[in-house]
């Protein structure tokens, strides 16, 4: 166990990385797949075919595929971003298309009656999807969303083959410094990774309870 | 066409769609020329050198050699070996926790609850190490049981959801007919479940195939690293982007291959899976709008 | 369903064949040289080299991905230290084809020496006291050192890891979790880390970086397979013994390692081995010294 607390050190600033990937990476994914959700809804032809596109191609890749593109073929292509920026992307852009479907199925898992009575009561565009829609939609799409974002700590670590030093990499990091404590090291970052995880399973847990008792 | 979000489109709206289409096709054709050319155009390195385009036969050449082939489709062979084992065992160990989870005894559930969402925290790599250190098997066995028993975990919770959102009186009416409860699990509620859950089911076993990749840490020759790094490393940096390309060309066919095989099947084999079912408006029948959406949509896949 | 099978059977073929006439097979030549098993002299009951003799079969760990000395290709890794665990091989009286190689990752050599997952690692594996502790060392084999690798023409004027220190904001790459990176540590904090020593390239075409770091056999290996784009700047500043690991307690089959080395550096095998392998980039160096500690 001294090998962890002798190098703590590295193992905490990984960590940090990594809650810095998942955060900027859950929020960028949230407003892309909003975005996305939207777009595959929508009355324009194109932009369902393009969001449907989308989707399908980044659910059926692997996640180190994307951030391989994004590491590699957009500073290819000019891109003047830092790695790290660029991982976020990846990340962005691979969790999008789930972060979508959950939202899309929540929108359509509402009847379409509520709709139309906002409608014909006479509420506007805006005042239907904040007053109706959304408050319903959201029960419904929260657990599914937090799954997401269990699955995107996770994915963190495949940042970590490039370039973007987060928990993962720092624990073969320090594996390589004092392989003889290696269940150890890989122990503790195993409790890392479960402190944000369990924290968020708990979380989709009382939520969906919430919304059981509600519908 | 009225849905939730827009009311059916008039006259204006028409023309103004077909107005943002014709825009935004236009985007698309600018965008995918503009990305062609800047990857076909021989490019300067920071350093001064020139390189070929991504188009270039020079890049391309390494295709020609028989041996690439062979050494790709051996580790296709093996990424789906490692796949197909797991999810058996993936299956296998879903049913189980199903059961476990929904028992009426708080001495099994709970700590059964406890370990599922062990499973389900850890990253499956971390998994694979220890199962191929502590129980020094080998590198194959080691992913296909961290696999099994991650996305086991997973699909035992879809099955325990769509179990739940059975109406009750299924399994009043297995009850009431005399099969015991473990039958009427069995035989009423899981079948139903199952066909309920299905998207789910294979959008999880399409992130176990994408997670083999996984392996390529314990030493498993799997096929997307063998690729991206094994050949690269082997035949030549230049080849970087070709085999990047070859790469994600090989699991997009393959991913959507297995999906709509495995859609296929479905609707062989289990009455009325894989057929779009209408949700019952305000009803509580399982459908695709509301119960799904309580669930894993789609755990996302763990790359 | 039998006529349509044929049928598709035969289009495929022909439009096969009319695909494969553009093929080439690196792989068509048998590889030559497969000397059968070789000496076999009785080992001692008990000992390893008796068990691994006896089970006629051995599992060695090794790199697949660094050029020249552990590179895995169509036919197997080949490479100098491939090489050698060929030679230790045949002196166990142990064929070629029964080698079973594993890719043995820099993070993963000590994990698998001693889940026993490996028999012995011959893998550009560094020999230091920190390793000692954990498993022991035959050897070294090889003498290498930390260098530098920069574009062609070494523009920046690098001259060493010092110019790193006096030129705080350039970026210099290397592999996340080896010991080149734990070296150059000491000169600079402006460290880009990579999953893989290729991988680094990308990053000095795109300006990320300025140069890579790591041992001078790899980077000449890097350089000859991108020629002319890169050089190596051929002023190593650390010594870096590649030594055979082996598990911590067995003296035993460490000291016979050490003479089966010592009889290579006599009998010329050691310096074939090189002759084939590394040598096509770098000129044949003196045989180290074996440690027996």
């Amino acid at each position: 166990m001294d090998a962890v607390v002798e190098n703590f050190g590295i193992l905490w600033s990984g960590f940090l990385r990594t809650l810095s990937l998942l955060g900027i990476g859950a929020a960028g994914a949230l407003v892309l797949g909003t975005i996305v959700a939207g777009m595959r809804v929508s009355p324009i032809a194109p932009l369902r075919a393009v969001a449907a596109a989308y989707t399908e191609t980044f659910r059926n890749i692997p996640l180190t595929l994307v951030l391989f593109g994004c590491a590699f073929v957009l500073p290819y292509l000019g891109s003047p971003l830092d790695y790290f920026t660029l991982a976020c992307i990846g990340l962005i852009a691979y969790t999008s298309p789930f972060i979508a479907e959950a939202i899309r199925s929540g929108i359509n898992g509402i009847p379409v009656g509520q709709a139309e009575a906002a409608r014909s009561i006479g509420l506007g565009f805006g005042q239907t999807l904040a007053l109706v829609v959304l408050p319903q939609a959201i029960r419904m799409v929260i657990p599914p969303i937090i799954n997401v974002l269990i699955a995107l700590t996770k994915n963190t670590s495949v940042a970590g083959g490039f370039f973007v030093i987060e928990l993962f990499a720092s624990g073969r990091r320090v594996i390589n410094l004092r392989g003889d404590e290696t269940i150890a090291i890989l122990l503790s970052v195993a409790v890392f990774y479960l402190v944000v995880t369990v924290t968020l399973g708990l979380i989709a847990g009382a939520v969906e309870r919430r919304v059981a008792v509600l519908r | 066409m009225t849905s939730v979000l827009y009311d059916a489109p008039g006259p204006r709206a028409r023309h103004r769609a077909r107005i943002v289409s014709v825009v935004v096709l236009l985007l698309l054709v600018v965008a995918a020329v503009w990305l062609v050319v800047a990857l076909a155009s021989p490019r300067v390195t920071a350093a001064g050198s020139v390189q070929p385009g991504l188009l270039d036969p020079s890049r391309w050449d390494v295709f020609l050699d028989l041996a690439v082939w062979r050494r790709i489709g051996a580790a296709l062979l093996n990424t789906l070996r490692m796949a197909g084992v797991a999810a058996v065992i993936a299956i296998g160990i879903g049913v189980l926790f199903s059961f476990v989870r929904a028992a009426r005894s708080p001495v099994v559930r709970i700590p059964s609850t406890i370990v599922l969402e062990f499973f389900r925290g850890m990253p499956v790599l971390l998994m694979m190490f220890f199962i191929l250190l502590v129980f020094s098997t080998e590198s194959f066995w080691a992913g296909v049981w961290a696999l099994g028993i991650y996305n086991g975990a997973i699909i035992g919770e879809a099955l325990r959801a769509g179990v739940a959102a059975l109406p009750r009186g299924q399994r009043e009416a297995g009850l009431a007919i005399g099969l015991t409860p473990l039958a009427t699990r069995f035989r009423i509620e899981f079948p139903q479940a199952a066909r309920n859950m299905l998207p789910i089911i294979i959008a999880q076993l399409i992130v176990l195939l994408k997670d083999t990749a996984l392996a390529y840490f314990i030493s498993y020759p799997e096929l997307l690293n063998t690729i991206v790094r094994g050949l690269s490393n082997y035949y030549g940096n230049r080849y970087f982007f070709s085999l990047f390309l070859v790469a994600l060309l090989i699991y997009l066919v393959l991913n959507l291959l297995l999906s709509a095989l495995a859609r296929f099947a479905a609707r062989r084999t289990v009455p009325g899976a894989g057929s779009p079912r209408i949700p019952r408006r305000g009803g509580v029948m399982p459908g695709p709008g509301v119960d799904t959406a309580s669930l894993a949509t789609p755990a996302p896949p763990h790359r | 369903m039998r006529f349509r099978t044929a049928t598709a059977l035969a289009a495929l073929a022909v439009a096969g064949t009319l695909v494969l006439s553009g093929c080439t097979d690196s792989d068509a030549e048998p590889d030559p040289g497969d000397t059968g098993g070789g000496e076999t002299v009785p080992f001692e009951d008990g000992t390893t080299m008796a068990e691994l003799a006896a089970a006629g079969e051995i599992t060695i760990g090794t790199k697949f991905d660094q050029p020249l000395f552990g590179l895995e290709g169509p036919n197997g890794p080949e490479g100098f230290d491939v090489e050698v665990g060929k030679i230790i091989a045949r002196h166990l009286g142990i064929a070629e084809g029964d080698i079973e190689w594993i890719e043995s990752q820099s993070a993963n050599r000590e994990p698998y020496i001693e889940s026993g997952q490996v028999d012995i690692v011959i893998a550009t594996y560094t020999i230091n006291d920190a390793r000692k502790e954990i498993i022991s060392f035959a050897g070294p084999y090889y003498i290498a050192g930390q260098d530098i690798l920069v574009p062609a023409g070494n523009e920046l004027g690098i001259t060493g890891p010092e110019w790193f220190t006096d030129n705080p904001d350039a970026t210099i790459c290397t592999v996340t979790g080896s010991t080149s990176l734990e070296n150059i540590s000491a000169y600079t904090s402006n460290i880009l880390e990579a999953g893989g020593y290729a991988d680094c390239l990308e990053p000095i075409r795109a300006g990320n970086a300025v140069a890579l770091t790591t041992d001078n056999v790899i980077l000449a290996g890097l350089a000859a397979q991108n020629a002319p784009e890169f050089e190596v700047l051929n002023a190593p500043f650390t010594e870096e013994p590649y030594g055979i690991g082996l598990a911590h307690d067995d003296t035993e089959f460490r000291m016979w390692i050490n003479d089966v080395l010592e009889a290579s550096y006599e009998d010329g095998s050691w310096a074939a081995a090189w002759e084939a392998t590394a040598g096509v980039a770098l000129p044949l160096p003196e045989p180290p010294a074996v440690d027996r500690y």
